[in-house]
């Protein structure tokens, strides 16, 4: 019997490679039982590839580890087991009905009562009543919760969610994310990769990773403490004219436009109140300092990632 | 500000050729479909052109010669010198010949009776008798017209039989299993071949690709199940296709083509589902092996194509040359002609053709392996 650790992924120097590009590089994590662990890195860093290796879909090329205790080089069967995992594209089958999905995956699983089992998820996804739709006429954000059914159906102890609210609407995706908080009260441990922001501050503890290389973890106050940006906001008057005028000068990292205002950051607070100092009197313009968003964090992290790996 | 870009606006001719345009750039990209643009043709010429023979020639013949002198063998002679028969085997007793053409490893049998010579000599009509197995009428039709007149004029050259007037001998020919020479029953046994060819390699080889385009093959992988397992599911279903459709055919066949099965109908329910798992393996790992549905059915295509052309189905296997012939015992297809044909208008039985089950076993074990070695 699986003696349940405290970590439910711990895995050191993964590294997979395809032909000669190394996908992803030396790549260590720990995610402890009953959170839900965001993933989160530009696209092509590699998320898609670590969440396969973790499930036993792709065997690393270096690097060893656990998931739920196993060793996911040798026992990927058993991860598989109490493991769900839910693709970045839908995979359910468009041409089976809800209810056929579910039976099929919990005859996958094996379980006891396949046709009571995928009636009480019909029951909790909300679904009564479309038991015979087939699953791809279903809404995007249907589609997704259904998804979600059928991963959590076999009760697993671990969920793998890749991407997985790309292209659903914001009251779907809000409603994804209070069933995922659900989930984790119940004990289950969800690594959830995503490129919305209000997604990843939504997760106990988030990793970032660029071009294959994990760059940082934590919970989201400590990496927005720990990447020593200051940002200043300007609000009011031509921003996009400031942007541009903004965009390069010594001591400015970083200018990003949100909406009316700007958010303009540097890692060296000093620098930065210097390259600004002779906008601040702009008429129309007011400049307060603020905390940087995780968005603002993440971008500076990129950007820091490709000068060295590029 | 940039200035917006200068438009020529958009004929009819323009928009067509960038979409022509576009259509050449993606075809280019699909090496296999651009192969097979070269390939197909290039395979139907020369299976045409060189293997296809309507007017068989070599057909393989069994002689049984009871008394060995001139006469015998300046018939035999003549009878090589048609090119229309190869003798292929020297037989002793007419039970050899039944076996060989059940078997179908000769397509006639001729039979030179005891004291031929000496019956000739004395006038008495003897009769060279024989036997050819006509369930393909094409096959035997032209060889066995042309064989009187090849007797006779060997005859004529040994001063045994007079120039003109009555031949002072008779051909007794025995059409096996086709006397009346009825096509139908030919192609009937040959289509439950073809056409349960064709289905089952489509139906398992859009299986796997089908999966992996609509990207349910990712979480169906990332389950508790493996790939035999997901192999056996995938083609079981179609074994069943496969029965049903193989009844079909073969039950609409002897209702209105009145094609007579004279064989075990369960020994030929046992051999059609060898044959229906084999077609179904190939299909699969054409599945695995192609990216797309596309190049999948195309696999298919390249496949069915010497099925169809080399097996015996539309022309005489033994009129095809040698080469042509090697391809075309490699394909399942023509072993389960020989097969279904035998039982169905034979009545041959099991051990006639326990080296063409064998071989669809082995075919069936080694694309089953090739497709492990793949993962």
């Amino acid at each position: 019997m699986n003696t349940a650790p405290e970590i439910a992924i711990d895995v050191r120097g993964l590294t997979k490679r395809f032909g000669n590009r190394t996908v992803v590089h030396d790549l260590s994590m720990q995610v402890p039982r009953g959170a839900i662990y965001g993933f989160l890195g530009p696209n092509g860093s590699g998320k898609t590839t670590t969440i396969r290796m973790l499930c036993g879909l792709l065997t690393p090329d270096e690097g060893e580890g656990t998931c739920l205790g196993y060793d996911i080089r040798t026992e990927a069967d058993k991860i598989k087991l109490r493991v769900g995992y839910m693709t970045q594209r839908f995979s359910l089958y468009e041409d089976l009905s809800v209810r056929e999905n579910l039976e099929f995956v919990a005859r996958l699983y094996g379980l006891a009562d396949p046709r009571g089992d995928a009636q009480g998820m019909i029951e909790r996804l909300g679904l009564s009543g479309r038991e015979e739709q087939l699953a791809g006429t279903l809404s995007g954000g249907w589609k997704q919760r259904l998804a979600l059914g059928a991963c959590t159906l076999p009760s697993p102890e671990l969920l793998l969610l890749d991407e997985p609210t790309a292209g659903v609407d914001p009251k779907a995706r809000r409603e994804f994310w209070n069933e995922i908080h659900a989930l984790a009260a119940e004990g289950l441990t969800v690594l959830v990769s995503t490129h919305y922001m209000d997604e990843a501050e939504r997760c106990h503890e988030i990793a970032y990773i660029a071009y294959g290389e994990l760059l940082t973890h934590g919970t989201v106050s400590r990496l927005i403490e720990r990447s020593g940006l200051v940002t200043y906001t300007a609000s009011g008057g031509d921003v996009s004219e400031l942007a541009h005028e903004l965009t390069d000068k010594p001591g400015i990292d970083m200018v990003a436009p949100f909406g009316a205002s700007l958010h303009v950051s540097g890692r060296d607070p000093a620098a930065l109140e210097a390259a600004i100092a002779p906008y601040r009197e702009r008429p129309g313009i007011t400049w307060t300092r603020t905390e940087p968003s995780l968005e603002d964090v993440f971008i500076d992290l990129m950007s820091q990632a490709r000068d060295n790996f590029q | 500000m940039k200035a917006p870009r200068a438009h020529t606006g958009g004929g009819f001719w323009r928009r067509t050729r960038a979409m022509l345009i576009k259509e050449f750039i993606q075809l280019k990209r699909d090496r296999l479909s651009f192969g097979m643009i070269i390939m197909i043709p290039l395979l139907q010429l020369l299976l045409f052109g060189y293997a296809i023979n309507t007017t068989p020639r070599d057909l393989p013949t069994a002689v049984l010669l009871a008394e060995n002198n001139d006469v015998g063998r300046s018939i035999l002679a003549a009878i090589e010198n048609t090119r229309y028969f190869k003798v292929t085997r020297q037989v002793r007793s007419e039970a050899e010949f039944d076996r060989l053409l059940t078997t179908g490893q000769v397509l006639f049998a001729i039979e030179i009776p005891a004291g031929f010579e000496r019956a000739l000599r004395r006038g008495d009509k003897p009769a060279i008798l024989i036997a050819a197995d006509a369930t393909d009428p094409v096959a035997a039709g032209s060889a066995m017209s042309s064989l009187g007149q090849v007797v006779r004029t060997a005859l004529q050259h040994d001063r045994l039989v007079p120039d003109s007037g009555a031949p002072p001998f008779e051909i007794r020919m025995h059409a096996r299993y086709n006397p009346a020479a009825e096509t139908s029953l030919n192609i009937v046994p040959g289509l439950v071949g073809t056409i349960l060819t064709m289905t089952m390699l489509i139906f398992t080889a859009l299986s796997v690709t089908r999966e992996i385009e609509r990207g349910t093959m990712e979480s169906l992988l990332s389950m508790p199940i493996t790939p035999v397992e997901i192999m056996l599911g995938k083609i079981v279903p179609y074994v069943i296709v496969g029965f049903v459709q193989a009844a079909l055919i073969i039950g609409i066949g002897i209702v209105l083509f009145g094609v007579p099965v004279l064989g075990s109908l369960l020994l030929l329910a046992a051999l059609s589902t060898l044959f229906i798992t084999a077609n179904l393996s190939i299909g699969y790992t054409f599945s695995t092996v192609a990216q797309n549905q596309l190049q999948a059915m195309q696999m298919s295509i390249m496949f069915f194509l010497p099925n169809i052309l080399l097996s015996g189905f539309m022309f005489p296997f033994a009129g095809m040359p040698a080469w042509a012939q090697w391809i075309g015992e490699t394909l399942p297809l023509t072993h389960y002609l020989r097969i279904v044909r035998a039982i169905m208008l034979k009545g041959a039985t099991f051990a006639d053709l326990h080296y063409d089950g064998l071989t669809l076993v082995a075919m069936t074990i080694a694309v089953t392996r090739f497709r492990r070695t793949l993962d």
